[in-house]
């Protein structure tokens, strides 16, 4: 059985019910193991072991607080930035320790859609979607065209923007911003994207565009997705995990998860009892 | 019982729309008790200078007291000499202090460094000229152009760090984010995200520091010192229009009293024509329609 197939097997068959052999052979794209990332010395997330499918879509919810996003961030050393942050355990990216890659690395493998869009304002919508190539090395103008064309398409804003591209990124709205952002992130070639709550401050019409584009990524990329939105974690996604307090409380596909949690936390919150 | 409510606030609606109306006023009076002098000063100096200038004022060497005609030309090529070599030192050290300060806000030298611009930009600027007396005229043993820029540029520093960090400070943090995101190392994040995103606010800094510079006297007495011909090297003493117009005003002839003014709308006229030219090369490019 090739990986391909088991893949194949695990989103078909109940989550349970794989046996240790199969998951065993198929590649994660990201592991954690016991990690933990505390701000001054207090913890937000804590021991939190996972392993994260490849061209899989996997969602993350819980309640506000509970780590969601501190986790995702971890993955990508946004917390480099942020002083009193201090994350241990080990982040593995196809099976390699995270420190064992250059920094700029990871985070080319690794891209990040973030909860409000945040195009670079002093740049035309083309220069945004080019920004994260031309500053790391010299590309050929055809070249970078194509780029453009292929990342628009696939971010779905292409047909709104092909006669204005050399227009400001702050003419688009904020639903157009968001997928320029997606756009921009998908220009630099990444392995995995981590999206933090990417639409939960849009529109419902561009929020179902950017689902439509999720769904259609998960074909060549590996998708990590913070949602507050337990709808948006159903429709998109076909792993869930439930983060609790700074814990991860369970993962498995999606449907169980809504359907026949394990955890009593879990269906709490699944059925709305808090959070 | 209606009828008395309604008197009652009726009385509250005039009471406040004339407290209102008297804040309204306040505020209009005051900002016209700002812009005042301002025009004044302006068509004061337009209408004593304009009339004494003609071309000679702008290609000729000062005369000497008694014979009339004359101009400043080596005073206004001396002021973008000097002012030009402040900028070579107080733009990239002001630049790049606010980058730190503002980048690397945690660090005991930052904190160190703001406090110092803090204090700097209170030091009257003729000790700042006393400095560079100390500093370079007296190791020199000659007044020179040099020590004059370098006073001008120390003057600049403080100006300019600190705009530059303020502006910084607005730039968004999720800009930075979604920079490093992409896999931008963080010194090119910093230059060409950051900095081109508050550049706006950082040239109307650096533009308050040339003008500032440019009209500044008193730290120029005693380094550029003034002279009456051309300066053919950086280290002679240099004419600039401040000293000049100085110069000319504490005199007791008509003339020179003239030529003064004449110098003052000049200075006034190329603060404004080089914060219109920087203006204009360094806007966004990009429209936003």
């Amino acid at each position: 059985m090739d990986t391909e197939e088991i893949v194949k097997d695990i989103l078909t068959e109940d989550f349970q019910n794989v046996d240790s052999f199969k998951m065993d052979k198929i590649k994660h794209s990201v592991e954690t193991e016991s990690l933990t990332v505390a701000f001054n010395g207090r913890e937000a997330i804590s021991d939190v072991s996972i392993k994260i499918r490849g061209n899989a879509v996997t969602a993350i919810i819980g309640p506000s607080g509970c780590g969601k996003s501190t986790f995702l961030r971890s993955l990508n050393f946004m917390h480099d930035l942020t002083p009193g942050a201090k994350v241990t355990g080990t982040i593995k990216i196809h099976n390699k320790d995270i420190n064992e890659y250059d920094i700029t690395e990871v985070r080319r493998k690794v891209g990040m859609v973030f909860q409000k869009p945040n195009p670079f304002p002093t740049m035309s919508i083309y220069d945004n979607v080019v920004a994260g190539l031309i500053m790391n090395k010299r590309y050929k103008k055809s070249r970078l065209n194509e780029i453009v064309e292929k990342s628009l398409i696939l971010a779905g804003l292409w047909e709104e923007s092909k006669d204005r591209l050399k227009v400001s990124a702050l003419a688009l709205s904020g639903g157009q911003q968001q997928r320029l952002c997606i756009a921009r992130t998908l220009a630099v070639d990444p392995e995995i994207i981590l999206f933090d709550e990417p639409t939960s401050a849009l529109d419902p019409i561009s929020t179902s565009a950017i689902e439509e584009t999720l769904t259609k990524l998960k074909k060549e990329y590996t998708i990590v997705i913070v949602t507050h939105n337990m709808q948006q974690a159903a429709r998109v996604s076909d792993f869930t995990a439930y983060f609790f307090l700074g814990k991860l409380i369970e993962l498995g596909k999606t449907r169980t998860i809504f359907t026949s949690p394990k955890e009593k936390l879990t269906e709490d919150y699944i059925t709305g009892r808090f959070g | 019982m209606i009828d008395y409510y309604a008197k009652v606030s009726k009385t509250h609606a005039s009471r406040r729309k004339i407290k209102s109306t008297i804040m309204l006023m306040a505020c209009i009076i005051a900002a016209f008790i700002a812009i005042l002098p301002l025009l004044y000063i302006f068509f004061y100096t337009t209408m004593q200078g304009a009339s004494s200038l003609d071309l000679a004022f702008f290609t000729e060497l000062p005369k000497p007291v008694g014979e009339t005609g004359g101009g400043m030309a080596n005073a206004i090529v001396g002021t973008f000499i000097l002012v030009g070599l402040g900028s070579l030192i107080g733009i990239p050290v002001g630049l790049m202090a606010g980058i730190y300060v503002n980048e690397y806000s945690k660090s005991i030298l930052a904190n160190l460094v703001k406090f110092v611009t803090d204090v700097l930009s209170g030091i009257p600027s003729i000790i700042i000229g006393i400095f560079a007396y100390g500093v370079l005229v007296i190791p020199m043993q000659r007044f020179s152009a040099l020590a004059g820029g370098f006073a001008l540029g120390i003057l600049m520093i403080p100006t300019i760090t600190r705009t530059t960090e303020e502006m910084l400070k607005l730039v968004p943090h999720s800009l930075r984010e979604a920079a490093l995101a992409l896999g931008i190392p963080r010194w090119k994040t910093t230059l060409r995200i950051v900095l081109r995103t508050a550049s706006g606010g950082i040239i109307t800094g650096i533009l308050l520091a040339i003008a500032r510079a440019a009209g500044e006297t008193a730290p120029l007495l005693f380094t550029s010192f003034g002279n009456s011909f051309w300066a053919s090297n950086l280290d002679e003493p240099i004419a600039s229009i401040p000293v000049q117009i100085f110069n000319y005003a504490i005199s007791p002839y008509e003339e020179w009293h003239r030529k003064a003014w004449a110098g003052a709308f000049v200075l006034i006229c190329i603060v404004f024509i080089v914060s219109l030219i920087v203006r204009l090369a360094t806007r966004n490019k990009y429209s936003q329609s």
